[in-house]
């Protein structure tokens, strides 16, 4: 058997760990057991954690420029005073697909998306922990968005904002499919962000390269972590939320129907429980790449790493306690909308150590100013200024004036476009040489900064100012003699260089792309496990699983740094770990790929889309989603279920034995 | 100007230059000609007031925040650039510290945990001033002596109601609510259909009216004149025009204006008039409308009564002219699309007496 075979390799290969054709040998067979498939129909049953990650970057940032084009039309729209380039009934299908698509199918997915595709590269493992279900959880993101656009284009797209307020979204004043397309496109990304969230958790639990103590974990991983956990516990919220409007809507129930017993104002506890949270879902992750980023460029280590992760842990708490300064002019007990004034205070403590953090570790450090830098420090300039335009939000008094004003629109895009895009473009930039294996052109670099920053202060700073002289949220437009028009047309003028801005970027993506210098492994020579691999990374991550002796991972390497032997190269097998010390545990196969999970997907999604139409829709997605996981349960070929294999996993130094030996585990048991 | 010397008075010569550089930023982006009286920073009142001030606690103290971090931030890349410069050479990229020296990192260290302390310190001067000013703007509040109106918000307009222990004396008009000034007034909120926010930003705050909910808002009007208003909650699609205007006048002056009010809707005087009546009465008008004295009494849209006495028609759209009051009965989907009233084909002759007598109800 070529298995017994592999042992005795293996065996052999402990011994004399350095045999290079050996090497060359166990490469191709990693190469051949990692290996994407290949073909049409096969592309469908990819598994690996980069590739499906890289669908989520590219359908993310597909949905991006949706919504940045719908931005721009409604800039369009609001430059000048009645005019008349959107009807009110487009507007309001505009500006709620904008934040639609901009919080569920973009922010959230590509946060997720850079989480997956670089956690189990930063910890120095193969693939995530559930291969399949990621997979299965991108084509329900894939098809809750579709669904989603599918409608807009066929003019039922929604128009009752992105927090779809009941009354307004309910059965009597949203007649017609708007709102159901809505509802269970939230429900469809909901999930998509929940599996993101349990493989993320458990790949960071289990799958840690040897070394990696819980506090030796790259910032990233950190951010990554306290993201998944907000995920789980604030999803749910909204999925309630949208799941009994939909009821509302398709079976007569009344949850939200004052007139029958119901109450609109549940609903509104119900997103923000979720709503405020998801900000910073958005936010935390964004967090980690500017830590990533100011590492590798002040070369050294982020200052205060305790108290980074602690203001991580602490802002998601926090989080989670702030939603009612949403509701700050609805009638509710104002000693009560006090606590939320201090929470909402008190979370500017955490972020406020993260920038001094920040600060001192440019102080300390070297500084280089490449563009992902730039793009660092840009986020300081904008989002500072956003976090503090929150603090007047926090205030109660303050919040009764400038609530539902577009002093409320610019404070969220400086907190979330300066707080999110502009690290994200900053990731992008950082990590595009991994990704491509080419350097990304600092020229065009620099230029889409420059255009994407003037232009994001030129479109978001008036409209403070229009915020302050009474105009409204949500209006598709405004009489000349309210006088909003200069500050108006400013705002578009701006909106039209950030188009451009965006426009340079993909330019540059694509040059580069073809023409860029060859990047090697780490060209930026930073401290993090991803950088120790070719760029672009092998299917199978790492020839050689690392091991890590401090948080700076390449920095603190030696020529002596054991390497982990013994994971079989013939089965997509990676080493499980001890949650807090990372010491080797067991060895466990992944599966590979399958065809099932985007079947599953495509049985929910029948569920939920025609589930608008009729409720036999449940009944009949419930047999297609059984048939679909049988086969994904049961067809494993990866899994032979054979016997117990006693064999160990090590790491590999001539002079020390491992500090402890691999437990036993159970081939096959995924 | 104002609020500026007022910030003055609080403020050091220091900080005046600060907020001086703000404000600056803030007018060039500023806007001339006529502007709308619509504005959070120019209180005509307690209640705008109270959160004038706080404003102008809040927003130096920020401002000053903001600054004092990007000195920081800069000086700090300043200080990073040289230190790459010294170490490695321009465009060499020097070796990684990958243990930075402990009692270097101390200090630093001291300078985090005092930049914290002192968030911290700042963070608690703003909610304390926070909670006093909502407890000062809840506290003042005086319900006796106060007058009570009854807004109900619509889709798209805001019914005024004025109440009174006299039945005979309550009146209803919409978009266009009276206060006298120096009086406090209670404004009892209720919504029929979704929700809406009332917010005027010269006088009040804003409340949301949510249906199955009752709230109310309070307000004094200090200095005579018409303030501006607005839905501030999306409440579909005319949400953009579902404005209206608090007109405050000396006492004297409001209360002729009640009294008058009061009255039912003259009667038609010409021929014309008196077929725009008919015209009224026997279209689909009546079905929404309401005019006191007449057999309309529905409440669907606003009430007519003295329709003509008001400035603007459909919630502060349009001014209330000849032409525009035509087009706007002839057709109100071209003004305000997707409004709840039906277009009127009516006969030429039919529109023009409707005009005459709707111009009549003064």
């Amino acid at each position: 058997m070529a298995r017994e075979n592999e042992k005795e390799r293996e065996e052999a290969k402990q011994d004399d760990a350095v045999a290079l054709p050996v090497e060359g040998e166990r490469l191709r067979e990693l190469e051949e057991t990692w290996k994407s498939p290949r073909g049409v129909w096969k592309f469908l049953t990819d598994t690996n954690h980069k590739v499906i990650a890289m669908r989520y970057v590219v359908t993310a940032f597909v949905f991006f420029l949706l919504a940045g084009l719908e931005a721009a039309v409604m800039r369009l729209q609001l430059a000048r005073p009645e005019s008349r380039i959107l009807t009110p009934d487009l507007y309001d299908q505009f500006f709620t697909m904008h934040g639609t698509t901009m919080m569920f199918l973009f922010a959230v997915p590509i946060m997720e998306a850079m989480g997956l595709y670089f956690v189990p590269m930063m910890i120095g493992t193969r693939n995530v922990a559930f291969p399949r279900m990621n997979a299965f959880g991108y084509y329900t993101y894939l098809i809750g968005g579709l669904l989603l656009y599918i409608g807009f284009f066929l003019h039922v797209g929604p128009d009752a904002g992105w927090f779809a307020y009941v009354p307004l979204s309910g059965p009597q004043f949203s007649p017609g499919k708007r709102i159901d397309i809505w509802a269970q496109m939230i429900t469809f990304t909901e999930i998509a962000a929940l599996v993101g969230a349990v493989e993320i958790i458990v790949t960071v639990f289990k799958q840690r390269a040897p070394g990696m103590t819980l506090n030796r974990l790259p910032l990233f991983v950190w951010a990554q972590l306290v993201t998944s956990f907000m995920i789980i516990f604030s999803m749910p919220a909204v999925m309630m939320a949208s799941g009994m409007l939909a009821m509302d809507r398709l079976v007569d129930t009344h949850f939200f129907n004052p007139a029958e017993g119901g109450d609109a104002l549940l609903y509104q506890h119900l997103f923000w429980f979720f709503g405020h949270p998801e900000v910073y879902i958005i936010f935390i992750p964004a967090l980690g790449f500017v830590s990533s980023i100011v590492a590798t460029f002040t070369r050294r280590p982020v200052f205060g790493y305790l108290a980074m992760v602690l203001s991580l842990i602490a802002t998601a708490f926090i989080g989670f306690g702030l939603w009612v300064h949403h509701m700050f002019a609805t009638p509710l007990p104002q000693l009560g909308q006090s606590f939320f004034t201090g929470a909402s205070m008190m979370i500017a403590i955490p972020s406020g150590v993260q920038i001094f953090c920040w600060i001192a570790t440019m102080w300390r450090g070297k500084l280089r100013l490449k563009t992902p830098m730039v793009f660092v420090l840009g986020f300081f300039a904008i989002f500072v200024l956003g976090g503090l335009s929150g603090i007047i939000l926090a205030s109660v008094p303050l919040d009764w004036q400038v609530h539902d004003t577009y002093f409320v629109v610019a404070h969220f895009h400086y907190v979330l476009i300066g707080g999110a895009v502009f690290p994200l473009f900053g990731a992008m930039h950082y990590w595009y040489p991994k990704w491509t294996g080419r350097m990304i052109s600092e020229r065009l670099g620099m230029l889409t900064f420059w255009l994407l920053f003037v232009g994001f202060n030129l479109v978001f700073f008036p409209m403070h100012q229009l915020g302050l002289k009474g105009m409204p949220r949500r209006v598709y437009t405004y009489l000349p003699e309210t006088g909003w028009g200069s500050l108006n047309m400013i705002a578009s003028v701006g909106a039209a260089l950030m188009a451009l801005g965006v426009v340079t970027f993909l330019a540059n993506v694509w040059a580069s792309r073809r023409a860029g210098v060859l990047a090697g492994a780490n060209p930026w020579y930073a401290d993090t496990l991803e950088w120790a691999t070719e760029s672009p990374a092998p299917d199978y991550n790492f020839a050689n699983i690392p091991t890590v002796e401090g948080r700076s991972a390449l920095w603190e390497m030696k020529d002596d740094t054991p390497i982990v032997v013994g994971l079989s190269t013939e089965c997509r097998e990676v080493l499980c770990t001890h949650i807090m010390d990372a010491e080797p545990d067991h060895r466990y196969e992944l599966p590979g790929p399958s065809i099932f999970p985007v079947l599953t997907a495509l049985a929910v999604g029948v569920a939920f889309t025609a589930g608008i139409f009729t409720p036999w829709a449940f009944p009949v997605s419930a047999v297609l989603s059984g048939a679909s996981l049988y086969g994904w349960f049961w067809s494993n070929r990866n899994s032979k279920n054979e016997p117990v294999k006693e064999r160990r996993a090590r790491t590999d130094k001539a002079d020390r034995p491992s500090p402890r030996p691999a437990a036993r585990t159970v081939e096959g048991e995924a | 100007m104002t609020t500026r010397s007022a910030i003055n008075v609080r403020l050091g010569r220091a900080g005046r230059r600060v907020l001086g550089v703000a404000l600056a930023a803030v007018c060039v982006a500023s806007t001339t000609g006529f502007d709308a009286n619509q504005k959070v920073l120019a209180p005509a009142g307690p209640h705008a007031g109270g959160v004038s001030r706080l404003w102008w606690i809040f927003f130096p103290v920020l401002a000053v925040v903001y600054v004092v971090t990007l000195i920081f931030c800069a000086v700090a890349v300043a200080r990073g650039r040289a230190r790459q410069g010294r170490d490695a050479g321009a465009n060499s990229i020097p070796p990684p510290e990958a243990k930075p020296d402990e009692a270097r990192e101390r200090r630093v260290r001291s300078a985090v945990v005092v930049a914290t302390a002192l968030t911290t310190i700042i963070l608690f001067v703003l909610l304390v001033s926070s909670f006093l000013t909502g407890r000062e703007l809840t506290m003042t509040r005086s319900d006796a002596g106060a007058l009570t109106i009854e807004v109900t918000g619509h889709q798209w307009w805001w019914e005024v109601r004025y109440d009174d222990a006299v039945s005979a004396n309550v009146f209803t008009t919409a978009n266009e609510i009276h206060v006298p000034v120096g009086q406090p007034v209670i404004l009892r909120l209720s919504s029929t259909d979704v929700i809406h926010s009332f917010w005027v930003p010269n006088l009040a705050g804003k409340k949301d009216l949510i249906p199955g909910k009752s709230s109310s808002v309070w307000l004094r009007a200090d200095r005579e004149g018409v303030y501006r208003g607005q839905c501030a909650e999306f409440c579909g699609m005319q949400h953009a025009h579902m404005a209206f205007v608090v007109v405050a006048d000396p006492p004297d002056k409001f209360w002729a204006w009640v009294a008058a009010q009061r009255q039912p809707a003259v009667n038609p005087q010409t021929d014309s008039q008196k077929r725009g009546q008919a015209v009224f009465l026997s279209a689909t008008c009546v079905m929404c409308h309401a005019i006191q004295g007449t057999q309309a009494n529905a409440s669907v849209g606003p009430n007519l009564t003295h329709v003509a006495s008001r400035a603007w028609i459909a919630a502060e759209t349009i001014p209330n002219t000849r032409g525009h009051l035509s087009g706007w009965v002839a057709n109100a989907q071209g003004v305000k699309p997707g409004v709840l009233m039906p277009p009127n084909s009516l006969s030429s002759e039919d529109l023009q007496s409707l005009l005459d007598y709707l111009q009549s109800l003064k």
